[in-house]
């Protein structure tokens, strides 16, 4: 057998692939490779994810990844709802962020039907897409370290996932599935004391990031795990959709809170888009660590900033949106989410395409592992950081 | 409602940004590849002709900068089969107009491919590229060669649609089993769930004993409709 060549167009540094060479001299010397199977229920997988690794000794030569076992059919599912009824189904599609995950898909019909949110329902949608986020990173800064053997920072990260889960749940009555955006606004205003709670924990939160920092980026053995280990090339990365905090790993400074169409309440907050340029396991923690710590400042200000006024604009009591089409991106924590939604004027959609993060970002697996040890197999695809959900649909 | 969709259909025409970008994607692809354009809230779609599919993202990639595949996807223009009524009972399924009517930029018959690109080093960029498909014999090239990303993009819509891309490394089942028969994202695949069982909301309106089955439906239908 021989290993897949590099899609064309894309020269890659070849030092930094020593390891693929290596891979390469045992093909031709033609040792013995066995296939293993990681999966469908593997712990080290998240979910129902499958992989079929071939190996030579210790190294990957081939993967294939297997996914579907938890296609639940949303685009079909949508041409059979109306547009209120589909904010129920696409919570599901990634529920670590299911807030997140809401908001594109209201704009999109809200672009339609040319309504806009008013300023407080922005800036509370704000403030709960970026407290999705840090639950999703959270859990992942702690979820991390176990992949590599140290438990420690998977209860911390569990802990500290619970402080903002809590506030999403006294906000919006959902622990995971908010369901809580309404075309034209949202569904009620802030409960009373909320908002010092919150600050609260978005201080607890800062100060656990400390601790991360400390207790894992530091750590010698979680570097010499991580460090130089399943590096994407930026180019190759964006060429296969690869986004989100994965891609500014590589070094992409591109963000779409700050680079996409203006959305939300992103472009009155002064904040930072964090990158780093090596692209490997390391880089993609050390950028969500960093931009857990951006999404904690921006509560912070938003709920400083908070206009006061209406949640809910006005809209028919039935909503019809006109026929047009419109294509809605955002950056949810774990990349660029869209849907691309096709209206005839009726009260659900014709189409809807969704796009998720976790397909493209996991699309890159095959590619990625060729070359890697077993045990980095795990580390390499829990520092990709998908969830089985936004792969399947 | 109304005065919202008039001020949505009189929108002018296309902005300054997606002229200058039409103008430049005329520029790298030639006018011959170009079908119709339009624009869709503010962002450019362009109908590609089938033949020029590859080209125009190699294109895109090149000499348009736009280095990020977001997606590879398909749409079935055939008007949505309308569930048989007095079988399901099925009322509270969007009832969409019954003639065929294409979207943005048009189309030539019932199947389109269409894709978005868009670039990590321009902010607010970005394109929205469609192409018409065959019925008789849905193919189109492949993209994978030139954005490695459209693979299982690709994989996802041949199950979905049936349309064959040419020059895919494998085109396998993605979400479904492999021993899968049919094509579920196309309108005339029935979405079984809805068809054998009637849509539990019908729950609400169930007749009081003794009152007359014809009243079940009405009420369903009147409240459907409000």
């Amino acid at each position: 057998m021989t290993l897949g060549t590099r899609p064309a167009g894309f020269d890659v540094d070849p030092s930094l692939y020593r390891h693929l060479a290596d891979a390469q001299v045992n093909v031709e010397l033609d040792t013995g490779d066995m296939i293993l199977n990681l999966g469908p229920q593997h712990p080290a997988t998240h979910g129902t994810l499958r992989l079929v690794v071939r190996l030579d000794g210790e190294r990957v030569v081939a993967s294939d990844v297997v996914i579907g076992y938890m296609h639940r059919g949303y685009e079909k599912l949508t041409e059979f709802r109306t547009y209120p009824q589909i904010t129920t189904l696409i919570n599901r599609i990634d529920w670590l962020s299911s807030f997140a995950n809401e908001v594109p898909f209201i704009h999109a019909a809200e672009q339609l039907m040319g309504v806009e949110a008013p300023p407080r329902a922005l800036y509370i949608r704000t403030v709960l897409t970026e407290l999705s986020r840090i639950a999703t990173f959270v859990l992942f800064l702690g979820e991390m370290g176990l992949q590599v053997g140290a438990i420690t920072p998977a209860f911390y990260g569990f802990r500290d996932r619970e402080y903002v889960l809590n506030a999403i749940e006294a906000a919006t009555g959902g622990r995971f599935h908010p369901n809580f955006n309404r075309i034209g606004g949202i569904l009620t205003d802030l409960p009373w004391g909320w908002i010092a709670e919150t600050r609260e924990s978005m201080r607890k939160i800062l100060k656990s990031c400390d601790d991360f920092e400390d207790l894992v980026v530091a750590n010698p053995i979680f570097q010499q795990r991580t460090r130089s280990i399943g590096i994407i090339p930026a180019e190759l990365g964006a060429a296969y959709g690869v986004s989100g905090s994965n891609l500014r790993a590589s070094g992409v400074d591109w963000d779409l809170r700050r680079d996409g169409k203006p959305y939300l309440a992103y472009n009155d907050l002064d904040w930072k888009v964090w990158t780093h340029p090596d692209g490997d396991s390391f880089a993609r923690y050390w950028v969500r660590l960093q931009e857990t710590r951006e999404s904690a400042r921006m509560v912070l200000q938003l709920l400083d900033n908070l206009p006061a006024g209406p949640v809910m604009a006005k809209v028919p009591r039935i909503i019809k949106v006109p026929e047009g089409e419109v294509w809605v991106n955002t950056e949810n924590p774990l990349g660029e989410m869209g849907y691309y939604v096709v209206s005839k004027g009726a009260t659900g959609p014709f189409r809807v395409k969704i796009r998720t993060a976790s397909l493209s970002n996991v699309s890159i697996a095959p590619w990625l592992l060729r070359g890697v040890y077993v045990p980095d197999v795990i580390t390499v695809l829990a520092s990709l950081y998908f969830i089985l959900g936004d792969i399947d649909k | 409602m109304t005065d919202e969709t008039a001020t949505a259909e009189a929108a002018p025409g296309p902005s300054a940004e997606s002229t200058a970008l039409l103008e430049r994607v005329t520029a790298a692809l030639g006018a011959d590849a170009i079908v119709e354009s339009g624009e869709a809230c503010g962002d450019l779609v362009v109908r590609i002709a089938p033949d020029r599919w590859r080209d125009a993202a190699t294109a895109c990639r090149d000499q348009l900068g736009f280095d990020y595949l977001s997606f590879v996807s398909a749409i079935d223009w055939m008007p949505a089969p309308t569930l048989s009524e007095e079988g399901s009972g099925d009322t509270s399924s969007p009832v969409q107009p019954k003639d065929q009517t294409y979207g943005v930029a048009g189309s030539a018959g019932r199947f389109q491919v269409f894709a978005r690109v868009a670039s990590t080093r321009v902010p607010r960029s970005g394109l929205t590229l469609k192409t018409d498909i065959d019925e008789t014999s849905p193919s189109v090239a492949s993209w994978v060669a030139v954005y490695p990303g459209a693979d299982w993009h690709e994989r996802e819509c041949w199950e979905m649609y049936g349309i064959t891309f040419d020059g895919h490394p494998s085109l396998r089942h993605l979400y479904l089993p492999s021993e899968f028969e049919g094509h579920p994202l196309r309108k005339d695949f029935p979405l079984l769930a809805r068809e054998v069982k009637p849509w539990p909301g019908l729950v609400d309106v169930e007749p009081m004993p003794g009152e007359a089955p014809e009243a079940e439906t009405e009420a369903g239908e009147a409240e459907a409709s409000e």
